[in-house]
């Protein structure tokens, strides 16, 4: 096990680099995206120099999201495969939700609900990419029939919405789970932190090295 | 143009009412095919009265030049070669339709409705759609929204161009450029009210010719328009991909009618129910820290 | 035309075959369409190609190019075995009942009295027999196997539907059908129209496919009625005024002609040009020749035009031999015509057989250009590559090039095809050095008649004496010529029963009727007469009122002759004056005179029951049906197989295949294509987007018609495995030319006497200037032959072979 001063290093700094560009571009992407989507957001095209920049820099700016995220795909999928426990863990979300973590089952690196969020992202920006290309004007959309443009249009606007919610969810809990932030910010977590909300990863690790 | 309107009907991406004080009479432009003799008159007057620059292109095998409509050619000649009965039932017969294709300008403009531009899509209380380049921002969405596939995005300035009905001619009281070159009358101008008239005289006298299923032109599933046509031959997949009931798409509807509000209200939602979690259930914190650990946490 | 645009909308059924208004006359066909719209009118179209014209037809008919008169001559025989025909007019205002001379017979495809080795007819018998009253003997009951009626009846008896479908490929039911609507015109009250241009002209019988829908119109009782007439559809803006003007090799203002080398003396000459009447009583116009005549002489020559010189008969060219434009070529490219000067005109793209017309031009001393543009012509000497290849080191010719100004740069009348002196006024100046035509040619004229005043010269007399008495002299104004077209005064002319003064010196005549022999009048034109009056310029009148409530105009400019909007109106009355139809009249007989809506074309107070015929420029007073010898290939016209026919023979007589008397060149004959080498059928033809050969100037224009394309069948394409939009290679013993294929349902293959025929449709717009794509010029390919009369060539209908490229 990674220690750092009695810490357990959960995000190596590469790993850390990454969450935040892909973290700081899907802000802006998603910011973007929604001065484009609904009239009340319209303001928020300033933030990119107005309009014509905000349509001409959000599907570059996608782009990165998706580029980074693939990435951090490739490090974080491996522990992200769902298992029985995390059906079990799924269907007592009324325990998770009211801070009972004791009644849960015993969670790995990441629980149920950060895999969930995983597998959501991983395909809503696989899906924000094809249909982002199929509506990139600039480039590639003449290529499409209206049928497909149309049929892209509603696929961003529905994958865009899942994803937001979601990484509304994503920021919450890390708020919510108090000494997440500091495992993304610091790369560290207590090893009482682990304990508590990774039992079966504190345990993992712990096997390796000397306490 | 329309900065200083004020008989604006709908603005795109405006959730509050344009201005729209002064009303004016709904107009028309009707294209009679029946007596389209595909000069291109009005392609060339549109090109000289909105100072265009279209390229000379090639030919593709077709008397349609250029063979689409381009951000510079906001009309153009389409023509088809039917072979099809002239009464609907008996031999067919070889027909060449002429339809002078360019924006429709729906009653109910699905480019508009798509528009995430507030105010680069503008309906006139006379029913003209008019795109404010100015505004637009290139997304190309009402290409999406469009039923009838015919805004174009400039490569040169990543704005969307179209037909404007001339608003600039008819605002101060003279007819289309269009209107104005078109030799047969194949394309006359007035009210709405008034092109209707004509048209169902036109179709009169078409049936009354042996076009047994000639028809007006001026779909429903958009409100009607503000350009119809007179079919001689009813059928509008005849005349070169006309669409016989054009109407918004339903993912152009999903997207831009039910789902955008609700969508940002459920986001909103999301966002207040986190903050309700917070105050109501409280933090997840860790039970067994042990006290003095560096870096314990602090939030 | 004989009627004019407007009045088109008063036909009941409009046929346009020989032309294709709508695509090449966009503007004047509005009328049609009003016709149809607003008059229920049948609108046939008969073409080759099922065209923009036939794209609002009622009835469209396929037909073989170059067998117009095939069709035509099975509607005469209809029209007579129906006996469809509008008798009284047929029996009053026709030739039909005039008895033919003994002697004149057809058979074989020859009518009498050919000559092969001249390739001409001796025509004597070509006309009728005169009883001993001297005037002509005539058969009212339209019996006697002589009259013109029982021998044109014979003549075109044998155009049955089966031979009409077999030469045209068109089917009978078709044939049958539009026959049945076409002779629904027969009736008094019911007219046809008919619309024609180049598609009739332009072939070897080019005057013939003319005069047989003239026969028909006869025949129905159609020419002189609102709704009805020959309408030929002028292709410039102003082609009517050159014609007008006399700007043909053997012409002279107004249709006067100029003198044939054996008519070496005035008298001879106008004795030749006046007509005897051939009926009693008839008006006979052109005996007023002489009038015309020495008034047009005192406005070219003035004071040294007396009677006693005949108008200074002597310095008018004798003509020896027609100078056709195609003999001008040929005699270029024999190397005996070594100066050419071209003013607004583009012969390398408008004459035929373009290789020919490079040799004729590279063999000049000098060529002057004047146009607005720099065209094929006067670039001719340039290498294009492939679209022009020549090599400038061989080609001595000097060229000029004199820029001139376009029409709107310059006041000015033009001639519309009804005939209208429609004046306008300049709206610009032109661009750079350009010059008016007219500053151009008076200046060239002053430098050549100062150096013939310095140098003398083999004949300067009739440019020395040539009046020229313009306010500047280099630079004449146009109103000064336009009233020196419609003549004036140039004493007091009294009249000597009343002694009243009916025109003081200097004063503007106000028509042709005042003009006079005795030298006391001048007039440029005397079809242009009335023009400008002492009253004013009648051109420049732009008042719309129409008391006809049909469509006349009569105050909006002013239409030669006389402000005459529909030539031949007498024949809109029966014979006692009463109008044929209440609702389309014109003029009519009051009790005293004639009266209407239009100027009678009628001597003003001849009262019907002098019988006068209606036709009053002819002998007869009527019109012909049978042409006397006023045509070189015949007195009824009959179907000759174009020059390269696909049939390699004429089925109605395998001896003689083509027009016995057409025009040939040398070095024609032996380039002509047969169709085992050249199996398709080339024709030619003009496209709305682009104007002859300057459209292609123009960026607009270019845009809508970007690139040179052919047009061929849906099954000639399968049978060469030719894609729409492949390129293609297009050739014949001429040249060849290269194109997009544009491949389409509106060609049809035409079954044609056993065989199917195919069409290769060839749009003429493209060469190597302007700002279009750089294309071929269609004469790449065409023959060099004329017609008989009118030395046309033979644009519409020759052999190609076309292959992939």
């Amino acid at each position: 096990m990674e220690r750092q001063n009695n810490l357990i290093v959960r995000y190596r700094p590469g790993d850390r680099f990454i969450h935040w560009v892909v973290a700081v571009s899907f802000i802006l992407a998603g910011l973007g995206g929604l001065a484009m989507y609904h009239p009340m957001f319209v303001p928020l095209s300033a933030l990119f120099g107005g309009g014509p920049w905000t349509r001409a820099s959000h599907p570059w700016i996608g782009l990165v999201v998706f580029v980074f995220f693939a990435a951090l795909a490739i490090r974080f999928c491996r522990d992200n495969k769902l298992t029985a426990g995390d059906r079990k863990w799924l269907s007592q979300i009324g325990d998770v939700v009211a801070n009972h973590e004791e009644r849960l089952p015993e969670v790995g690196r990441y629980n149920a609900g950060q895999k969930v969020l995983f597998w959501v992202m991983l395909i809503t920006l696989v899906l924000l990419l094809l249909s982002g290309l199929v509506m990139w004007y600039g480039y590639f959309a003449l290529d499409f029939s209206l049928g497909m443009r149309r049929l892209a249009a509603d696929v961003h606007a529905i994958s865009a919405f899942v994803l937001i919610i979601g990484i509304i969810v994503h920021i919450y809990a890390s708020f919510w789970v108090k000494g997440s932030v500091r495992s993304m910010t610091r790369g560290t977590v207590t090893p009482a932190w682990a304990k508590q909300h990774h039992a079966a990863w504190y345990r993992e690790i712990s096997k390796g090295g000397a306490a | 143009m329309a900065l200083q309107s004020l008989d604006i009907k709908r603005r795109s991406a405006t959730t509050m009412p344009p201005p729209s004080i002064r009303k004016t009479a709904d107009v028309a432009k009707l294209i009679d095919i029946s007596k389209c003799i595909g000069c291109k008159a009005c392609q060339a007057a549109c090109l000289e009265w909105n100072d265009l620059h279209e390229a000379v292109g090639i030919n593709v095998g077709s008397y349609q030049n250029p063979p689409d409509l381009t951000p510079e050619s906001w009309t153009l000649m389409r023509f088809s070669e039917v072979e099809v009965p002239r009464d609907g039932t008996g031999e067919p017969e070889l027909a060449w339709l002429i339809r002078k294709d360019g924006c429709m300008h729906c009653a109910e403009p699905g480019c508009l409705e798509a528009c995430p531009a507030p105010g680069a899509i503008v309906q006139y209380s006379n029913g003209i759609v008019d795109f404010q380049e100015e505004n637009c921002i290139g997304c190309g969405y009402c290409i999406t929204g469009c039923p009838f596939n015919i805004p174009r995005i400039s490569k040169r300035d990543r704005k969307a161009y179209k037909c404007t009905l001339c608003s600039d001619r008819v605002a101060v009281g003279l007819e289309p450029a269009c209107i104005k070159a078109c030799p047969t009358q194949a394309l006359v101008f007035g009210t709405k009210d008034d092109m209707k008239r004509h048209a169902e005289d036109r179709v009169a006298e078409l049936k009354e010719r042996g076009f047994a299923t000639a028809a007006v032109y001026d779909p429903s599933g958009v409100g009607g328009t503000h350009v119809m046509y007179v079919l001689q031959y009813g059928d509008a997949e005849l005349y070169q991909g006309l669409p016989r009931n054009p109407r918004v798409s339903p993912m152009v509807k999903l997207w831009k009618g039910i789902f955008k509000p609700v969508s940002v209200a459920l986001m909103g939602l999301a966002v207040v129910v986190g903050f309700l979690h917070y105050v109501t259930v409280g933090p997840n914190e860790v039970k067994e820290e042990k006290a003095g650990q560096p870096g314990a946490p602090r939030n | 035309m004989t009627n004019n645009w407007v009045d088109i909308k008063n036909a009941n059924v409009i046929v346009v075959m020989g032309g294709n208004a709508a695509e090449a006359h966009p503007v004047g066909f509005k009328w049609v369409v009003e016709a149809k719209a607003r008059n229920k009118a049948t609108l046939i179209v008969v073409d080759p190609r099922f065209n923009r014209t036939a794209a609002v037809a009622d009835h469209y008919l396929p037909i073989r190019a170059g067998s117009d008169i095939a069709f035509l001559g099975g509607v005469i025989n209809y029209l007579l075995a129906h006996d469809k025909i509008q008798h009284q007019y047929v029996v009053n205002y026709t030739n039909a009942p005039y008895i033919v001379k003994q002697g004149f017979d057809f058979s074989d495809g020859l009518f009498t009295g050919y000559s092969s080795e001249t390739r001409a007819y001796d025509t004597s018998s070509w006309d009728y027999e005169l009883g001993s009253d001297g005037y002509v003997m005539v058969d009212s009951t339209l019996r006697d196997p002589r009259c013109v009626f029982q021998l044109m009846k014979k003549h075109y008896a044998r155009y049955t539907p089966e031979v009409v479908a077999s030469l045209t490929g068109i089917p009978q039911d078709k044939f049958l059908k539009v026959c049945e609507i076409i002779a629904s015109t027969a009736p008094a009250d019911r007219t046809m129209t008919s619309m024609y241009a180049l598609g009739w002209t332009h072939h070897s019988v080019g005057t013939q496919n003319i005069r047989t829908m003239a026969m028909i119109q006869l025949l129905l009782g159609n020419i002189g009625l609102s709704g009805g007439g020959m309408n030929a559809l002028r292709g410039h803006s102003n082609i009517q005024g050159l014609t007008d003007l006399g700007l043909m090799s053997n012409l002279m203002p107004g249709y006067l002609t100029l003198p044939h080398k054996e008519e070496q003396d005035a008298a001879t000459y106008l004795a030749h040009r006046t007509p005897k009447p051939l009926r009693p009583g008839q008006f006979n116009y052109w005996s007023n020749y002489s009038k015309f005549y020495a008034s047009l002489m005192k406005a070219v020559y003035g004071g040294a035009a007396t009677a006693a010189n005949g108008y200074c008969y002597d310095w008018l060219p004798k003509v020896n031999v027609e100078y056709d434009m195609l003999r001008t070529f040929d005699l270029m490219a024999e190397g005996k015509m070594n100066g050419y000067f071209c003013q607004g005109f583009n012969p390398l793209q408008a004459f035929p057989y373009k290789s020919k017309l490079i040799r004729a031009l590279s063999n000049l001393k000098f060529l002057v250009v004047m146009d607005p543009l720099a065209t094929e012509t006067s670039e001719f000497w340039q290498n294009h590559g492939k679209y022009n290849d020549v090599d400038p080191r061989h080609i001595n010719t000097e060229v000029f090039r004199l820029p001139t100004t376009c029409f709107a740069e310059e006041d000015g009348s033009l001639i519309n095809s009804s005939r209208w002196l429609q004046w306008h006024y300049k709206g610009a100046d032109g661009p750079g050095e350009s010059r008016t035509d007219i500053v151009i040619m008076a200046d060239l004229f002053i430098r050549i008649r100062d150096k013939y005043r310095k140098e003398g010269g083999a004949f300067p007399d009739p440019i020395l004496n040539l009046d020229w008495a313009y306010v500047i002299p280099h630079s004449p104004h146009p109103s000064e010529l336009a009233t020196e077209l419609n003549g004036r005064a140039l004493e007091d002319i009294v009249d000597p029963k009343t002694k009243q003064t009916l025109l003081h010196k200097g004063q503007q005549v106000d028509g042709f009727f005042q003009l006079r022999d005795d030298g006391k009048t001048a007039c440029g034109c005397w079809l242009f007469a009335g023009s400008w009056t002492s009253k004013g310029n009648q051109m420049a009148r732009r008042d719309t009122s129409d008391p006809s409530g049909r469509g006349l105009y009569s105050s909006w400019a002013w239409s030669w002759p006389a402000n005459r909007r529909i030539m031949y109106n007498r024949a809109s009355c029966d014979p006692a004056g009463k109008p044929w139809d209440f609702n389309r009249r014109l003029i009519w007989w009051n009790g005293s005179k004639w009266v209407g809506f239009d100027v009678p074309d009628y001597k003003p107070d001849a009262a019907p029951s002098q019988d006068m015929g209606p036709f009053i420029m002819n002998a007869e007073g009527v019109g012909r049906l049978f042409g006397r010898q006023l045509l070189k290939d015949g007195p009824f016209p009959e179907h000759y197989e174009p020059f390269e026919t696909p049939l390699g023979t004429n089925p109605l007589h395998p001896k003689v295949i083509s027009n016995p008397v057409a025009k040939l060149y040398s070095a024609s004959m032996e380039l002509f294509g047969k169709t085992s080498d050249f199996p398709y059928v080339g024709t030619t033809y003009r496209l709305t987007e682009l104007f002859h050969y300057w459209g292609k100037h123009c960026r607009i224009n270019a845009v809508l018609q970007p690139q040179q394309f052919v047009e061929i069948s849906e099954e000639l394409a399968r049978e060469k495995g030719i894609g729409n939009g492949d390129p293609v290679v297009v050739w014949n013993r001429r040249g060849q030319i290269e194109a997009v294929a544009l491949v389409t349902k509106r060609l049809k293959p035409l079954k044609v006497n056993g065989r199917t025929v195919y069409h290769v449709g060839i749009p003429i717009h493209w060469g190597f200037t302007g700002v279009a794509k750089k294309g071929y010029p269609a004469n790449a390919l065409t023959p060099f032959v004329g017609d008989a009369d009118a030395g046309t060539p033979e644009f519409k209908a020759f052999l190609v072979n076309l292959r992939k490229a």
